[in-house]
């Protein structure tokens, strides 16, 4: 019996693992992937709001505000990239520019540090800015973070600290009798819980459906497909910080985005999906992303393209995070809706559902006793080698050789690093968790010259045969078939 | 900090012929560093025949091409490091390698030569639409896993993109029991060498789509199946000309990028056609020194043509050392440019330095399209030198032209190369 099954292992069910693991509490993690942070914490501008854009008076206000402040902190402790970068909000004309005062007029209110800046100024500090630009609101504590480092971090601490995460489990159905659900997944698996936390991220929805008796669901899910570019790396990115157009109706907008690893992401596009599965980029949203990014900047390097990806927001109808214990099933806790800025809330959410829901449930026979544990574990941070002096380096490959392998080219990474992150307690089985956790294939080659040897690597520290290395999904097979036995070739 | 006369960074075709020139040309401490376990570079997973017709006047596969060249490695006594990656290469010639035995190590080179070769276009780069599923790769990586790893990577194949690796990979999954469905190819004209065509696909009854490219993929985990469209002279897709195909493996054929990270962290200009470095007739870049040669320069489509010019990289490379140009009283004189115009991709070398002439100096050049019956015009400060009449250029066929010193000589500013189609009024 489990005090506390979080579904879902996005950002919002990492920070909740981590957070409540720091409690004597017995807590699993339901994760239909084969790995965590894949859905909407893979694919997102990776920005930490400074949080003057929510609507006050909402949770996404307050939360937004809270959560860009703990951030720092947060990665600092994890091991994990962090950046303050400040952004701009770009005012192509005057119509635009007439909105400025209002949005610094309502950081101010926040206590959020901000400035006006003339078109002129703006350009001195961001030479690569659109001459169009006529004037630009500055939000300096805008930061930028790799954010499924951060949910890997995160739950690989609470891994350390007694979570147990169950990967590729789908949850299809979810009963309560008295005090306890009854959680069965599509493999056939039952799982007992005092609470329910429903962080499903885009299903939500059909999770919190599988449980209500409410004839109308309140969280309605319509997803919004956002679409981007990546461009390749470089000493120092086209811009330093974030720029974001003056916000509309349908959102923030199509932003350049510098990442914590100097490449640029430039997007997203918003469009309606009914399909929770349609990933897929189209050509039409590429070329949106194209001509709406030059509105804001000028010299965009469009042939450093990499790569591009789209991500699917979990938009509901009420235009606000929905973060409440259910009303029709007590200690069922819906934490639903978090689309934009959702990720720069992410700890608030978690210190929320601690603080405002889990704790102040006052019932003898539903309230969890929080006793903090006494020897919590901290995570050890992975070694970086590009971020060692020579003489570390030096000393690490004498220790370890396979630190002075280099497998991918592109972004340098070591055969020692990519050992390292197999083996880590969220260890990496498949081309592409190898991929997220380390970065090989993340760059300009996108795999081309390492995918094979992290196959190979993948396949000798988990014994076995390379045949079996999925790209991702226990479907996504990579290699068919052998062709004249592994073992007789030497490169094997 | 240990010193060579001359370091080069790669040890593939154009390296390894480098590295043998500028041993017998006098240097006695060359060093070939090599990131992967073997030499041999991207030969070793051609194990198709084709290779060396030109310069040894038979077809060998890609391994025996280049034992020929270890072969002649083993008389000397160059250096080589394999297992180790050049991370960092500065304007003065100082570069820093890493292998698991040594660690990370500075040295300098008196001249160092590049011949990193080029990576494949991928995905990302051409912006594919459509799923993100497993069973995507660009062709060279599909060849690796079948040649170098022994494993297959599908069953049934779409090919992006008619390029030579793409041809060939097309009849090798055919002959290792996969059916391939389709190329696509978004030009109106084949990218590969016409024996590549012939052999590849009109042999093996593949079909080529010329004016077609992808419009979307399908597929969650596995590709599952490819869109393809026709296109306009835009080479925008055309509505409700669709065709799809069930695939469960797309390759990508569509391009060769020079690998040039290094050349770049050194200051190197680049050539904004070929990717590649600027150089001058001596291969040399725009960095004193600093020489380079091969698909790093630009990319060719026969590895005979990049050990010829490894081979006189190596030789500047070595006369740069020997003579130590630092302590020679040069008087500097300005290069004459090399202009790729009307019709012509680009043209190597870049820039001539009239002090320099050789008795016979070559011009590698692509066209930028297909033409029967054409002209090519060489002209010298403006004024017409020499028109050459071609049957038949293509851009996947990389042209030469070779101009006697005499015929260069008096040139001042600019010699410029273009291309004069049948039928076209000056």
């Amino acid at each position: 019996m489990y005090d506390v099954v979080i579904v879902g292992a996005g950002i919002i069910g990492s920070f909740l693992a981590h957070d409540l693991s720091k409690y004597q509490l017995n807590i699993a993690v339901l994760e239909k992937n084969s790995d965590i942070a894949g859905e909407a914490t893979m694919s997102n501008s990776a920005i930490i709001h400074a949080g003057h854009d929510p609507k006050t008076g909402t949770l996404k206000a307050s939360l937004n505000l809270q959560g860009s402040r703990m951030y720092e902190s947060v990665c600092k402790e994890l091991g994990v990239s962090y950046k303050r970068t400040s952004a701009f909000v770009a005012a192509t004309n005057h119509e635009e520019e007439e909105l400025l005062p209002a949005m610094i007029a309502q950081a101010e209110e926040r206590d959020i540090p901000c400035m006006l800046l003339r078109g002129e100024e703006a350009r001195r500090k961001e030479p690569n800015l659109s001459e169009e630009i006529v004037a630009v609101a500055e939000f300096p504590t805008t930061a930028i973070c790799y954010p499924w480092e951060i949910a890997l971090a995160l739950m690989e601490e609470a891994v350390m600290n007694q979570v147990e995460l169950k990967l590729n489990e789908k949850v299809i159905t979810i009963e309560k009798d008295q005090n306890t659900f009854q959680i069965l997944t599509e493999k056939g698996n039952q799982y007992e819980s005092r609470y329910v936390i429903n962080a499903a991220g885009i299903y939500a929805d059909e999770i919190y459906q599988l449980v209500t008796k409410l004839e109308k669901n309140p969280i309605v899910i319509h997803p919004r497909k956002g679409e981007y570019f990546v461009l390749d790396r470089e000493e120092k990115t086209l811009v330093e910080r974030v720029i974001y157009p003056v916000p509309s109706e349908k959102g923030k907008g199509v932003l350049l985005v510098p990442t914590t690893h100097n490449n640029l992401l430039l997007g997203p596009n918003s469009t309606m999906v009914t399909d929770k599965e349609e990933k897929g980029n189209t050509t039409e949203a590429l070329a949106y992303v194209k001509e709406a990014v030059q509105k804001l900047a000028k010299n965009i390097p469009f042939e450093k393209i990499i790569r591009t990806f789209a991500g699917l927001r979990a938009s509901g109808e009420s235009g606000d995070f929905i973060i409440e214990e259910a009303m029709d099933v007590p200690c069922f806790i819906n934490v639903a809706q978090i689309e934009s800025p959702g990720l720069a809330s992410a700890p608030a959410i978690s210190e929320y559902v601690l603080h405002e829901i889990l704790m102040k449930k006052e019932d003898q026979d539903q309230k969890l006793i929080f006793i903090q544990k006494e020897n919590y574990l901290k995570r050890r941070h992975p070694i970086r080698v590009k971020d060692l002096s020579e003489e570390e380096r030096n000393k690490l490959v004498k220790e370890q050789p396979a630190y002075g392998r280099v497998i991918c080219r592109c972004e340098q990474i070591t055969e020692g690093e990519i050992i390292d992150t197999i083996h880590r307690t969220l260890g990496a089985k498949t081309v592409k968790a190898v991929k997220k956790r380390v970065r090989p294939g993340m760059g300009r080659c996108q795999g081309g010259f390492c995918e094979p040897r992290v196959v190979e690597i993948l396949a000798r520290e988990l014994h076995i045969s390379p045949l079996d290395i999925r790209m991702d999904s226990p479907e996504s097979l990579l290699l068919t078939r052998e062709l004249w036995g592994g073992d007789k070739h030497a490169g094997i | 900090m240990q010193e060579y006369d001359v370091i080069i960074i790669g040890g593939g075709s154009a390296g390894l012929a480098a590295a043998i020139e500028a041993y017998k040309n006098g240097c006695e401490k060359v060093l070939i560093l090599e990131r992967e376990k073997e030499l041999g570079g991207i030969l070793l997973q051609c194990i198709h025949n084709g290779f060396g017709l030109h310069l040894f006047h038979e077809e060998l596969a890609g391994p025996s091409y280049a034992e020929r060249y270890l072969m002649l490695l083993k008389e000397t006594k160059i250096e080589t490091k394999t297992d180790t990656m050049v991370i960092h290469l500065s304007k003065d010639k100082i570069l820093e390698y890493v292998n698991p035995k040594e660690g990370y190590v500075k040295v300098k080179g008196k001249a160092i030569v590049l011949a990193m070769g080029c990576r494949e276009r991928t995905r990302g780069a051409i912006s594919l639409p459509g799923s993100r599923p497993s069973g995507i790769w660009t062709a060279g990586t599909a060849q690796r896993y079948l040649n170098m790893e022994g494993y297959m990577v599908g069953k049934r194949v779409f090919i992006l993109g008619s390029g030579d690796i793409g041809l060939i990979m097309a009849r090798r999954m055919t002959l290792e029991g996969a059916t391939v469905v389709g190329v696509a190819e978004i030009m109106p004209y084949s990218n590969g060498l016409p024996r590549n065509m012939k052999q590849c696909l009109e042999d093996f009854h593949i079909p080529l789509y010329l004016s077609h490219t992808i419009t979307n993929l399908y597929g969650k985990d596995r590709l599952s199946g490819v869109q393809i469209s026709q296109v306009d002279e835009r080479l925008q897709a055309i509505k409700g000309t669709e065709k799809e195909f069930d695939a469960d493996t797309l390759l990508l054929s569509v391009g060769l990028i020079p690998e040039n990270a290094l050349s770049l962290e050194a200051g190197i200009l680049l050539n904004n056609r070929t990717k590649g470095p600027l150089v001058t007739q001596s291969y040399e870049t725009t960095v004193p020194g600093i020489f380079a040669c091969g698909n790093v320069l630009h990319v060719h489509d026969l590895v005979d043509f990049v050990s010829e010019e490894g081979k006189k990289a190596g030789y500047f490379a070595a006369k740069y050392c020997i003579d130590n140009p630092d302590l020679m009283e040069e008087t500097i004189q300005e290069p004459i440019t090399v202009e790729a115009a009307k019709g012509i991709i680009y043209v190597i070398p870049n820039q001539l330095y009239v002090n320099k002439l050789l008795e016979k100096q070559d011009f590698l050049f692509r066209v930028n399209t297909p033409l029967q019956e054409a002209t090519i015009i060489i002209e010298k400060d403006g004024m017409l030198l020499k028109t050459i009449q071609k049957k038949h250029l293509a851009p996947s066929e990389m042209e030469k032209v070779t101009l006697k010193k005499e015929e260069l000589e008096g040139i001042r500013g600019r010699l410029s190369f273009r291309i004069f189609a049948k039928g076209e009024t000056v």
